[in-house]
C-alpha cells in the first residue's frame, strides 16, 4: 500500500514501513484500551462504592417486630389505682416485658435464660409502652396483643447477617434465643416494618433505636444559618467586584486573590478557626449549628463569590449599557436587570456550595459536634449534631448493626445531595440563557 | 477506476480548456459531496489538479473551498457528523477507499493552515517531528539531513541555523508559516495543501511565502486556497473558482481572471461581492 | 398621580413597631416566672430572647420603610415628579436609619458584652478565687458558665461558685434588657431622624445607593477578615505551642508521641512533638493517593476529549463529577469498611502483612475521591490546547495517540502540572478519609501497607473531646493546623500561577 516510488529508499524499506504502521496502530490501539480501562476503573469505582454502601444499608429502613401477650400489670404500673400520669410516666415497664417474654418463651425460668429472653426485645421497647399506657390509661389491667420492637442482634438474625452455621460461642445470638425466634416466626409472631424511628428519632446507644432525625434537624439548622450568611455576603462581595470594584485596584487584586486562595484552604483549617475565634474567643456554645452554620458559610462563600461572579460576567454589557443609556443608576442597573438575568447561575451556584456544606465533616469537629446527643435540637444554639458527622460516629461503633445504620444514614445524605444537585441542573436547564 | 483516462474524460463542457498536453493529473475528484449533519457544503464537485502546478481555489467565504481541501486529505474525518460521497483520487488510487490508512495518506498529502501552527517544541523537533513519527530516518544524521534539507527548501535554514533548540513559537509570523511549510515537506509529501497560509502575515512576509511557493512547485504539486485573488493571479497556474457549495469554473489562471466565462466569476474577480 | 392612603401608612408602621416590641416583652414575661422553678443548683440561663430583638430590629425597619414613603409622598402633596426619588427610596432611606444604626449596636453589643460581664464576675470574686493564676482562673469562669446555665454538673459546686454564677446571670440579664432599651432607642433616634429630613428635595436615592455600595464594600473584605482570622488565630495558639515545645524540635523532630502528663514528674511527661512521621505518613497516602488518581484521571480526561463521542462523554462525564460529589466522609467509610478489610484479606491470602489501617487503603480511596478532580482539571486544560495544534499533527499523519502524546500533552503539561498540584494540596488537607482510615500511631514508615498517620488525623484527634486550651497536646494541633495552611497555601499560590501563565499562552 505504500507508494513512495518516486523515493528510493522508501521502496526498499516498503516492508519495514509496513510494519511500522502495524506497531503503530497497535501503539494506537494500546492507548486507546488505556483511556478506556481509566474510565472504566473510574467508574466501577463509583459503582462499588454506590453498592457497598446500599447494599449494606437498605436493611436500617427496615425494623423487625415480634408479637408479645403483654399484660399491663395495674400492681406494676399503677398500685395506688389513681391512674395519674407521674405515676404513670415513672413506672417499670420493664417489668411487663420480663412477664411477657417470661410466659411466651419456653424454658425462659433461670435468671440466665430470662436475660437472654429480655435481652430479644429492644430495650427501647419499655417507652413505647409507657407512651400506649400515658396515650390511653384504660389499657391498665387488660392483656394485650402488642408488636415490640426486637433487639439489633434479633433484627441481624432477621436479616440473614447472623450465621446460624457456626457455633454458639461465635455469633451474638444463642441457641436458646434462635429457638424462641423460630418458634415466633412459626406462629406468625414476627413481622418486618418500616422503620419511621430511623428517619425521625434522636441518637440512641441502642443501634435499632438510633435514628437520624436529630442529625437531619441538626444539619438544616446549620445549612439554614449558613446560608442566611454565606448568600448575602457572597453575592454583595461578587456583586461589589463584579459590577462597581475599580479595575486594577491594589486592594481589589487583594480580595481576589484571597477569594481564590481560601477556596483551596484545606476545611479542617476552617475548623481551628471556628474553635479558635467563635468558641474561644466569642465564647459561642459548643456544639450548636449556629457556630458549625458560621464555620461553613466562611467556607461556602469563596464558591458562591466565585459561583456569582461568572454568573454575572455572563450577562452581555449590552444589557448595562442600555439601562444606564435610559438613566438609571448603576445600582438600579444592577439591581433591576443584571442580578435578574444572573439569577439562576447564582442560585446554581449557591445550591452547589450549599451541598458541599452539607457534606462537610472535618470543621464540625473541631468545634465540638461530635458529642452524642439524644435529644432533637430545637434551634440553632441547641446542642445537634449533622448528618455526616453523625455517620462518622456511627462508622466508629463495631456492631453490625451499626454499620447498617451508617450505610443508611449515607443513603439519606446521598438523596439529600442527589436532590440538590438535580435542583441545580434543572435550574440551570430551565432558566439558562445563551447570549 | 482507471485514471489515465480521467485526464480526457471531463465532463463539464467549458471548464477545462488548452491544456498542454505534458500535463498529468496527481489528484481528481468526482461528483463530490459533503454534508456536515444537515448541511449541504459541497455539491457535484469534479476537478483535475496537475502535477507540478498550483491549484488556486478561491470564492467568497463560506463557498466550499476550504471544505474541498480538507476532504483532499481527509482532515473532515476528524469532524463530527461529517459525509462524504463521490470519488477522490491521489494518482488513480481512490483515498477513500477502505484500504487507504489515512495515516500514510496524509504523509503523502502535506497540509499548512491559515495560522502558523508550530507545535510547542523546538525548531528542530518541529521539523522532525514528521519523520519520526512516520519513521523515515534510520540515525541522527538521516533525520538531522532531512531537518536541514527540509528547513534550507523553505529559505528559514539561514536565518535559524543557530537557534535549532530554541522554541518554534518564538519565531516570527512568517518564519512561523515557512516552519511549518518545512514541517510539511519533512516527510516529502507528494502534494502539500495550503488553507489561506498567508492570511495571518504582512505583505513582506506574504510575498517571501508565495516566492517559495513558485520554488516548491517543482518537486511538490500544490493546491491553495485563498481569499486574496491577486495571490490567485500571482502564485497559480490554474484557478478554480467556488461559489455556494458548487465549482462554478476552473481553467488557467490566466483565462479565469481575464475572460472568466460564468457571470458569478466575472462579479467576483471584479469585486461586484465576495 | 395622587396617593390617598396618606394617613393609614403612618398608623400601620406604629403599629407594626409596637408589635414588635411587645413581642419580646409577651415572650419575656412566662420566663421569667419560670426563673424560680431552678435548675440544679436552683439556676436557669436568663431568658434573652436574641432571635426576637433581630425581628423586632426588622420590623422597626419595616416599620421605617412605610413611614417614609407615606410621608415623602405628604410632603409632596401625592405629586411624584415633585420628589427627587422615588417614594419608596424614600421608605429605604428612613429603614436604613432606622434599622441599620440599631443592627450594628446589636451585633457590636453581642461582641462586646460576654467579655465585660466576665470581667465584673470575676471582679466580684472572692479574694480566694480571683487571685487564682489566669489559667486556673479560665477553668473557673467555664464553671461558672456552665453553672449559670444550669446544666447537670458533675463537679461539686460550692458557696461561692453558685453565688458567682447568680451573679453572672443577674449581670447577663441586665445586659439583656439594657440592649433592648438601647436598640429601642437608637431604632426609635433613627426613625425620627430619617423622618424629620424627608424633603422633595431630598436625594433620597443617593443616600440609599452610597448605603448600598458601602455595605458591599464591607462585604467583600470579609475574604481578608477571614484570611486574617485564620493566620492570626493559627499563629497566636502556635507561638504559644512553640513556647512549650522548640520549633525545631517540632519541625524536625523524628517521634510523636503527644500525651499530657497525668504528674509532673511522670517519664516522658513532656510528650514528644516531633512532626517528621506525620509529615511523612500525609507524603506516603499522598503519594499513594497520586499513583491512583493522576493516570486515571489524566487518561479519563484524555479519552473523553479526544476520543469519546459526544453522546458518550455527556453520561460519562457527570457519572465522574458524582464521585467528586460524595462527601468524604462517605469515601472514609468505604476506606474503612470496604477496602482496608479487602486489601489486609489478600494480603493473608498471599502471605503479607497487611495492617488493618493501612496506607494503602486510606491513599487509595483518597485517590478515588481525587480522579474527578484530576480529570476535570486536566480536561480544560487539554480543550484549552488550540484545535490548530491537533490539525497540524493529524495533517502529517500522526495517529490520535501520537497527537495526545507529542503534541497534547506537551501544550498541556504546564496546566496538567498545576491541575495537580492543586490535587496534592487537596490530598494534603483532606480529613475525613484518613481519620476513618488511617492508623493513628505515628510510624515513620515508607511501607504503604504499614499502618501511618497524618497531620489531619493529629488534629483531629488532639482536638476532639478536648476543652482545655493551654497544654501542649492542644495547641499543637494549631501548630499543625499552621504548617499545614501555609503548605497548601504555597502549593496554591504556586499551582494557580502556572495555570493562570498557561491560560495566558493561549488566550
Amino acid at each position: 500500500m505504500t507508494d513512495l516510488a518516486n523515493d528510493p529508499t522508501a521502496a526498499r524499506e516498503a516492508a519495514s514501513a509496513a510494519a511500522r504502521v502495524r506497531r503503530r496502530y497497535a501503539a494506537e490501539r494500546r492507548f486507546r484500551l488505556y483511556g478506556i480501562l481509566a474510565i472504566g476503573a473510574a467508574l466501577s469505582f463509583l459503582v462499588l462504592l454506590l453498592a457497598s454502601i446500599v447494599l449494606r444499608g437498605y436493611g436500617a429502613f427496615t425494623a423487625t417486630e415480634v408479637e408479645l401477650d403483654v399484660f399491663f400489670d395495674p400492681a406494676v404500673l399503677d398500685p395506688s389505682g389513681a391512674l395519674d400520669r407521674a405515676t404513670l410516666g415513672g413506672a417499670d415497664y420493664r417489668r411487663l416485658i420480663i412477664a411477657a417474654v417470661g410466659d411466651r418463651f419456653e424454658g425462659a425460668e433461670d435468671r440466665r435464660a430470662k436475660r437472654e429472653a429480655l435481652a430479644m426485645i429492644s430495650t427501647g421497647a419499655r417507652f413505647d409502652l409507657r407512651d400506649m399506657v400515658l396515650e390511653n390509661p384504660g389499657i391498665v389491667g387488660t392483656t394485650r396483643k402488642v408488636w415490640l420492637q426486637t433487639s439489633a442482634d434479633i433484627d441481624m438474625l432477621r436479616k440473614g447477617f447472623i450465621t446460624r452455621e457456626v457455633s454458639e460461642g461465635e455469633r451474638r445470638v444463642s441457641d436458646r434465643q434462635l429457638g424462641w425466634f423460630d418458634s415466633l416466626a412459626a406462629d406468625g409472631q414476627v413481622r418486618t416494618v418500616f422503620n419511621t424511628r430511623f428517619l425521625t428519632g434522636g441518637d440512641s446507644r441502642e443501634p435499632e433505636r438510633a435514628g437520624i432525625g436529630g442529625a437531619i434537624v441538626g444539619s438544616l439548622f446549620t445549612m439554614l444559618v449558613t446560608l442566611l450568611l454565606a448568600f448575602p455576603f457572597g453575592v454583595m462581595t461578587a456583586v461589589y467586584l463584579e459590577e462597581f470594584a475599580p479595575k486594577n485596584n491594589k486592594w481589589v487584586d487583594l480580595i481576589e486573590v484571597n477569594i481564590n486562595n481560601l477556596a483551596a484552604v484545606p476545611s479542617i483549617v476552617f475548623g481551628l478557626l471556628g474553635l479558635a475565634v467563635f468558641l474561644n474567643f466569642f465564647e459561642l456554645p459548643r456544639s450548636a449549628p449556629v457556630v458549625g452554620g458560621m464555620t461553613l458559610a466562611l467556607m461556602t462563600l469563596p464558591t458562591i463569590i466565585i459561583a456569582t461572579r461568572s454568573a454575572l460576567k455572563a450577562v452581555p454589557p449590552s444589557i448595562r449599557e442600555a439601562a444606564l443609556g435610559v438613566g438609571a443608576s448603576s445600582i438600579q442597573v444592577v439591581t433591576h436587570h443584571v442580578l435578574p438575568l444572573a439569577l439562576p447561575g447564582i442560585l446554581t451556584g449557591t445550591i452547589i456550595g450549599m451541598a458541599q456544606a452539607l457534606g462537610e465533616t472535618a470543621p464540625l469537629l473541631m468545634i465540638g459536634m461530635v458529642a452524642f446527643i439524644v435529644d432533637i435540637p430545637g434551634g440553632p444554639t441547641d446542642p445537634a449534631t449533622v448528618l455526616p458527622v453523625q455517620i462518622f460516629l456511627w462508622a466508629d461503633s463495631p456492631e453490625r448493626a451499626f454499620v447498617e445504620k451508617t450505610a443508611a444514614a449515607i443513603m439519606v445524605l446521598l438523596f439529600f445531595l442527589i436532590l440538590m444537585n438535580a435542583i441545580a441542573i434543572l435550574l440551570r436547564r430551565r432558566f439558562e440563557r445563551r447570549w | 477506476m482507471a485514471n489515465t483516462q480521467l485526464q480526457d474524460a471531463d465532463p463539464r463542457d467549458g471548464a477545462v480548456s488548452s491544456r498542454p498536453a505534458a500535463r498529468r493529473t496527481k489528484m481528481a475528484a468526482r461528483d463530490v459531496n459533503v454534508f456536515y449533519g444537515d448541511t449541504h457544503a459541497l455539491k457535484g464537485v469534479d476537478l483535475d489538479v496537475y502535477e507540478h502546478e498550483v491549484t488556486a481555489f478561491i470564492g467568497p467565504s463560506g463557498c466550499g473551498k476550504s471544505t474541498l481541501l480538507r476532504c483532499l486529505n481527509r482532515m473532515n474525518d476528524m469532524i463530527e457528523g461529517c459525509r462524504v460521497s463521490g470519488e477522490m483520487t491521489l494518482d488513480g488510487r481512490d483515498i477513500y477507499s477502505r484500504d487507504i490508512d489515512v495515516v500514510q495518506l496524509r504523509a503523502e498529502i502535506g497540509m499548512v493552515f491559515q495560522k502558523p501552527n508550530p507545535f510547542p517544541k523546538s525548531i528542530y523537533d518541529n521539523v522532525a517531528y514528521g519523520p519520526r513519527i512516520h519513521g523515515l530516518a534510520r540515525t541522527k544524521s538521516d533525520l538531522d539531513e532531512i531537518v536541514l534539507t527540509s528547513l534550507e527548501k523553505t529559505g528559514l535554514l539561514d536565518e535559524v541555523h543557530d537557534r535549532l533548540d530554541q522554541p518554534g513559537t518564538g519565531l516570527s509570523g512568517g518564519q512561523q508559516q515557512r516552519l511549518c511549510i518545512a514541517r510539511a515537506i519533512a516527510v516529502s509529501p507528494k502534494v502539500i495543501l495550503m488553507d489561506e497560509p498567508c492570511s495571518a502575515l504582512d505583505p513582506i512576509a506574504t510575498a517571501r511565502i508565495e516566492e517559495l511557493i513558485d520554488e516548491l512547485r517543482e518537486n511538490y504539486t500544490i493546491v491553495i486556497v485563498t481569499h486574496n485573488m491577486q495571490q490567485a493571479a500571482r502564485v497559480s497556474q490554474r484557478t478554480a473558482f467556488f461559489h455556494l457549495g458548487s465549482l462554478i469554473e476552473m481553467d488557467e489562471t490566466e483565462q479565469v481572471f481575464t475572460s472568466p466565462k460564468n457571470e458569478h466569476t466575472q462579479g467576483y474577480i471584479t469585486g461586484r461581492y465576495g | 398621580m395622587r396617593y390617598e392612603r396618606t394617613g393609614g401608612g403612618f398608623n400601620l408602621a406604629a403599629l407594626l413597631l409596637a408589635a414588635g416590641f411587645s413581642l419580646i416583652a409577651f415572650h419575656a414575661g412566662p420566663a421569667l416566672a419560670l426563673d424560680t422553678a431552678g435548675g440544679t443548683a436552683g439556676l436557669t440561663a436568663p431568658f434573652r430572647p436574641i432571635y426576637l430583638v433581630l425581628a423586632a430590629i426588622l420590623v422597626a425597619a419595616l416599620a421605617g420603610f412605610y413611614m417614609g414613603r407615606t410621608q415623602s409622598l405628604r410632603t409632596a402633596g401625592g405629586q411624584i415628579r415633585d420628589l427627587h426619588s422615588l417614594p419608596s427610596y424614600y421608605g429605604f432611606y428612613v429603614a436604613l436609619w432606622c434599622g441599620l444604626p440599631a443592627f450594628v449596636l446589636f451585633v457590636a453589643w453581642m461582641i462586646v458584652e460576654p467579655g465585660i460581664v466576665d470581667d465584673m464576675v470575676l471582679a466580684g470574686l472572692p479574694s480566694s478565687l480571683s487571685e487564682l493564676p489566669p489559667q486556673r482562673l479560665g477553668l473557673i469562669l467555664n464553671d461558672i458558665h456552665n453553672l449559670a446555665a444550669g446544666e447537670g454538673f458533675a463537679r461539686v459546686a460550692d458557696e461561692q461558685m453558685v453565688a458567682a454564677a447568680r451573679h453572672y446571670n443577674a449581670l447577663r440579664e441586665i445586659g439583656f434588657w439594657a440592649m433592648v432599651a438601647a436598640i429601642a432607642a437608637f431604632a426609635a433616634g433613627g426613625l425620627y431622624h430619617g423622618r424629620a429630613r424627608i424633603a422633595p428635595a431630598l436625594r433620597a436615592r443617593n443616600g440609599v445607593e452610597r448605603t448600598i455600595t458601602v455595605m458591599m464594600i464591607v462585604c467583600s473584605t470579609v475574604s481578608i477578615f477571614v484570611t486574617i482570622g485564620i493566620v492570626l488565630s493559627l499563629l497566636f495558639e502556635a507561638i504559644r505551642f512553640f513556647q512549650l515545645v522548640p520549633f525545631w524540635d517540632f519541625l524536625f523532630g523524628l517521634e510523636w508521641s503527644p500525651q499530657t502528663a497525668i504528674r509532673k514528674d511522670q517519664v516522658g511527661s513532656a510528650g514528644a512533638f516531633g512532626a517528621i512521621p506525620l509529615f511523612a505518613g500525609t507524603l506516603l497516602i499522598t503519594f499513594i493517593a497520586m499513583c491512583v488518581a493522576v493516570p486515571i484521571g489524566l487518561m479519563s480526561a484524555i479519552y473523553l476529549s479526544e476520543y469519546c463521542p459526544r453522546h458518550l462523554r455527556g453520561i460519562i462525564k457527570p457519572a465522574l463529577e458524582i464521585l467528586a460529589g460524595v462527601p468524604t466522609v462517605v469515601y472514609g467509610f468505604f476506606a474503612a469498611l470496604v477496602v482496608a478489610p479487602f486489601f489486609r484479606d489478600t494480603g493473608m491470602v498471599i502471605g503479607l502483612d497487611v495492617a488493618s489501617e493501612s496506607a494503602l487503603a486510606a491513599g487509595m480511596v483518597m485517590g478515588i475521591m481525587i480522579i474527578p478532580f484530576v480529570s476535570s482539571l486536566s480536561d480544560d486544560v487539554i480543550n484549552a490546547v488550540p484545535q490548530a495544534m491537533r490539525d497540524g499533527s493529524y495533517a502529517l499523519g500522526a495517529t490520535r495517540s501520537e497527537t495526545v502524546r507529542q503534541v497534547i500533552v506537551p501544550a498541556a503539561l504546564p496546566g496538567i502540572v498545576g491541575g495537580i498540584l492543586l490535587a496534592v494540596s487537596r490530598a494534603i488537607g483532606e480529613t475525613m478519609i484518613v481519620v476513618m482510615a488511617a492508623g493513628l500511631a505515628a510510624n515513620l514508615t515508607a511501607n504503604p501497607l504499614e499502618a501511618v498517620t497524618t497531620v489531619t488525623v493529629q488534629m483531629v484527634t488532639l482536638l476532639v473531646g478536648d476543652q482545655e486550651f493551654d497544654s501542649a497536646k492542644t495547641l499543637a494541633a494549631f501548630a499543625l493546623g499552621l504548617v499545614l495552611f501555609f503548605i497548601t497555601l504555597g502549593l496554591n499560590v504556586f499551582a494557580l500561577r502556572i495555570v493562570r501563565k498557561y491560560r495566558e499562552i493561549y488566550d
